[in-house]
């Protein structure tokens, strides 16, 4: 195995493993297999490891680190960062097992294509990769492996509302992001609204960093933790986590609203105000308790989408979770129902990192133990059980904050559901109501929401949502599954397809290409 | 607003079965002609290959003969019987253009063209030094081509939804996810079918399903050899206008027209109203196997490429793949089957479906009605297959 420093096009990394993903889940699976003996290849969109719960400053830019920085160097507690020194513990193992060769990795590459292998190659799957960020010479073209184990995390759950194409509205994990990344602040007057324990941090962070936060719109009730508490208690970690959050709340005076949620923003060019309001019983607007407040930022974040395009291509089952999200079907190993493929993280369920970090070291041991390794059931059995009490809380957690099923009367029918081909909510219902636009595929085939450069990713879940109101449904595997299904994983160069074009000559018909391989 | 599951009427004058674009133009004629239609889909409405293609009307991919007289009667449905419609379902008269790769491609391409002219087709030759005027961006090694200003394309989901909505209009009933599960019988003859909540009664049943055609008719006992024949579409990001038409290579005609049954691709590139670029047309028969193969999509980006060296640079965002329904003689079936009586057939119209949709819808309607068609409808008969010397055969062969 090798790294990726050398010099020109890389061989082609094969280990008996390979994980997609470096976040917790991805990392704790790498080290778990690695240790276990297996040779493990890490392919990550990322530059560093760590994902986006451990995303930090470029290691080499701002720490003047060489290029595989020792975990000791790593800054000792950098902006925003949570549960840092399980990081480095782990990330000191990664790099000693990187180090003695166990591990490869290739960061800065996205899996745009996944494969078998068989016949007269190895037995296993085949990740067709390309640079997360053209040109990157360092990336190979492909990684194969045995076994995979599938880690590609989530991101945020966005609900259409009037204004939300303006420049200053953001995911709330984008404005985590840009803080945790870069130290910068998006804006210096907030609100950050959804629901969901998500937005406490958020709003923590950006107080820290020196941001007016107005308040957190809490689109629930939180003493419907109360009833949950059966699962929540058995998760205290999370409990102290939140403490801290509320902590730090208080002595920035940050107002905590329930049942709040935002309704409008405004702005010509940019956001200038945001509008909320408070919901009812019956989930519909309280009339007369809008506020307007002007703002330069709205965080927005309901929730996670688990990213599923490398779950469904390899064909995977899968299933609507509590949170109405599709996940990974699993086995108590965090098998799916591919064999070979293993989950884990937020592609099992959303449930955040440290439930990830256990099913990522139970995905690993599983994949090793599958491959002929030996591994300790009392290892495993301890994971297993940290990891029905994690889903457990993760459930909890669900059930207290869904997204409310009228979410869709404060719309008007300007407001946007597909901001990237501009396709509006009357469009959506016009062509559910008139055209039979009744489910997401439909109605994205009628409309075009969707189809644009995100490919659904932000607007999938409020258009199955919209296409399935007027049933009076839930939503169903087969309203999800289109929405995460992707042929191409990640958007691809024509030229690079092209490329991999393995034809005799004279069979295309128009075999013109440039004749000197050196133009290219 | 389309029913879903249960149809409220229990008879008919027809049933349509599959709600694509041939079932719904089936639909809307009908409905026009008086009749009283249900349409019923196991999936929703534009479910199956009306989904998956490139909303192609061509005439320029057809040699004289039978399927050229079908294409000639839907492009002068296109643009008088429908015209008003148009927009719904964003019809554009662009134009293609064949371009032709050395100069016995070219001159094939000449040859071929001056049989469709005689048929009826306008094909104009384009030299060389002319290509760029049609093509800015199309490779200059390029031998030449030939431009057919009949070619038009649609948005065949919204041509299959708005069709389906102009019959409701006219008192269709639209029923998804409603699957036929056999036919009601009396006798020999077919009197209506049964789905899995209740039944329809009607005079006629219209078996437009596609590529799922051969199941529907196995299930009034009758065959039907209509296969599935594989294609992947790329699409790319919206682009600025760089390709105006519909361009193809010469190899098109000749893959379109054979019955291999390995992989063929040859390029077909064309823009969209929405700025992105379809990247087609590869033809494998490999069952509905719906696997994407990185083979055949390599392939039609390199062939592409090779046609418009600018697209190299152009980031694809996405690949889908569907299946044509595709007869042994490449005819589609179409008329009533004498093997079961009261049962008619709509389908097997292989990749040129949603062009030859509104002719097809148009024929049925008049054959419904009593009307003698348009365009004779013996060369499409479904018993065609049946070994020679059946009785059907011989008594239909000998009507003409």
């Amino acid at each position: 195995m090798s790294t990726t420093e050398t010099a020109g096009p890389p061989r082609t990394p094969h280990g008996d493993l390979a994980v997609v993903g470096a976040g917790p889940a991805g990392l704790a699976a790498a080290v778990a297999a690695a240790e276990r003996g297996l040779a493990v290849v890490v392919v990550d969109a990322g530059t560093q490891p760590g994902g986006q719960y451990w995303r930090h400053p470029d290691e080499q830019a701002e720490a003047g680190l060489g290029p595989h920085a020792d975990a000791e160097e790593l800054p000792a507690h950098p902006v925003g960062q949570h549960d840092w020194q399980v990081y480095v513990r782990l990330r000191e193992r990664f790099d000693a097992l990187r180090s003695a060769g166990a591990i490869a990795h290739v960061p800065g590459a996205q899996v745009w294509f996944v494969e078998r292998t068989g016949g007269a190659e190895r037995e296993g799957w085949r990740l067709r990769t390309s640079p997360t960020v053209e040109p990157d010479d360092r990336v190979p073209a492909e990684v194969t492996a045995t076994a995979l184990v599938l880690c590609p995390g989530g991101y945020d759950r966005q609900l259409p509302v009037a204004g939300w194409d303006l420049p200053g509205v953001m995911a709330a994990g984008g404005v985590q992001a840009l803080l945790k990344g870069h130290g910068s602040l998006a804006g210096r007057r907030a609100v950050v609204a959804g629901t969901g324990p998500f937005l406490l941090p958020v709003a923590a962070g950006l107080a820290e960093a020196g941001a007016e936060v107005l308040g957190v719109c809490e689109a629930n009730a939180v003493t419907g933790w109360a009833r949950q508490l059966g699962g929540a208690a058995q998760s205290p970690r999370k409990g102290l986590d939140a403490v801290g959050y509320v902590r730090t709340m208080l002595a920035h005076r940050i107002p905590y609203r329930q049942r709040t949620v935002v309704t409008a923003i405004g702005g010509r060019d940019q956001v200038e105000s945001v509008t909320t309001a408070r919901l009812g019983r019956d989930g519909t607007v309280v009339p007369g308790s809008e506020r307007t407040a002007a703002v330069d930022l709205v965080a927005l974040g309901w929730g996670f989408t688990p990213s599923l395009e490398l779950v469904t291509a390899v064909g995977a089952d899968t299933r609507v979770d509590v949170d109405d999200s599709l996940v990974a079907v699993v086995d108590d190993d965090q098998r799916s129902t591919v064999p070979g493929v293993y989950v884990a993280g937020e592609a099992t369920g959303v449930g955040g990192a440290a439930l990830a970090l256990l099913e990522g070291e139970l995905a690993g041991l599983a994949a090793a133990a599958d491959l002929g390794r030996d591994t300790s059931p009392i290892g495993s059995r301890r994971l297993r059980g940290g990891i029905r009490r994690g889903r457990a809380f993760a459930r909890a957690m669900h059930r207290a904050h869904p997204v409310p099923a009228t979410w869709t009367s404060w719309l008007t029918p300007e407001t946007l559901v597909c901001r990237c081909e501009e396709v509006d909510v009357a469009t959506v219902r016009r062509a559910r109501d008139e055209l039979g636009g009744g489910d997401f595929r439909t109605a994205k085939l009628l409309t075009r929401t969707g189809m644009g450069w995100c490919q659904g990713r932000v607007c999938g879940f409020a258009t199955a949502l919209l296409a399935a109101e007027d049933a009076g449904r839930g939503l169903t595997v087969e309203d999800l599954r289109p929405t995460s299904k992707r042929t191409l994983g990640t958007p691809l160069s024509l030229g690079r397809l092209a490329d991999l074009a393995e034809v005799p000559a004279g069979q295309i018909p128009l075999d013109l290409e440039p004749s000197d391989p050196a133009d290219r | 607003m389309t029913v879903v599951g249960r149809s409220v009427l229990r008879t008919a004058d027809v049933v349509v079965v599959g709600a694509g674009a041939v079932g719904a133009a089936c639909a809307y004629f009908a409905a026009r002609a008086g009749l009283r239609v249900v349409v019923l889909d196991r999936g929703p409405v534009a479910g199956g290959t009306s989904s998956a293609g490139e909303g192609n009307l061509l005439l320029s991919d057809k040699e004289p003969g039978p399927e050229l007289d079908l294409a000639l009667l839907s492009s002068r449905v296109w643009t008088t019987d429908l015209a008003e419609h148009g927009h719904h379902w964003e019809y554009e008269a662009k134009g293609g253009l064949v371009v032709g790769d050395d100069a016995a491609g070219q001159a094939a391409l000449e040859a071929f063209a001056v049989h469709q002219r005689a048929a009826g087709i306008e094909a104009v030759v384009v030299a060389h030094d002319d290509l760029p005027a049609y093509e800015p961006h199309l490779n200059r090694d390029v031998a030449g081509g030939v431009f057919y200003a009949q070619d038009a394309q649609v948005q065949p989901m919204l041509l299959t939804a708005h069709l389906l909505r102009l019959a409701r209009g006219l008192g269709a009933q639209v029923v998804t996810g409603s699957e036929v599960t056999g036919f009601l019988r009396d006798g020999e003859r077919v009197t209506g079918v049964r789905t899995r909540t209740g039944q329809v009664s009607a005079d006629a049943v219209i078996n437009a399903s596609g590529t799922w055609s051969g199941e529907v008719a196995r299930l009034a006992g009758v065959d039907l050899p209509v296969l599935p024949r594989r294609g992947f579409v790329l699409v790319t990001q919206p682009l600025p206008p760089l390709v105006r038409h519909k361009v193809y290579g010469a190899g098109y005609v000749a893959d379109v027209a054979s019955s291999d049954e390995a992989l063929q691709t040859s390029p077909v590139v064309e823009g969209t109203p929405s700025g992105t670029i379809l990247v087609g047309a590869s033809r494998e028969r490999v069952g509905f196997d719906r696997t994407p193969s990185l083979p055949v999509l390599a392939r039609l980006a390199a062939a592409a490429a090779a046609l418009f060296p600018v697209l190299r640079d152009a980031s694809l965002i996405r690949a889908y793949a569907g299946f044509r329904p595709y007869c042994p003689d490449h005819l589609p079936v179409l008329g009533p089957d004498p093997r079961a009586p009261g049962l008619w057939h709509a389908c097997g119209h292989e990749g040129a479906g949603i062009g030859l949709s509104v002719g097809t819808g148009h024929l049925l309607a008049q054959a419904l009605t009593g009307v003698t068609p348009e365009v004779d409808l013996h060369p499409f008969r479904p018993e065609r297959f049946e070994p020679t010397g059946t009785p059907a055969t011989e008594e239909l062969a000998g009507a003409h």
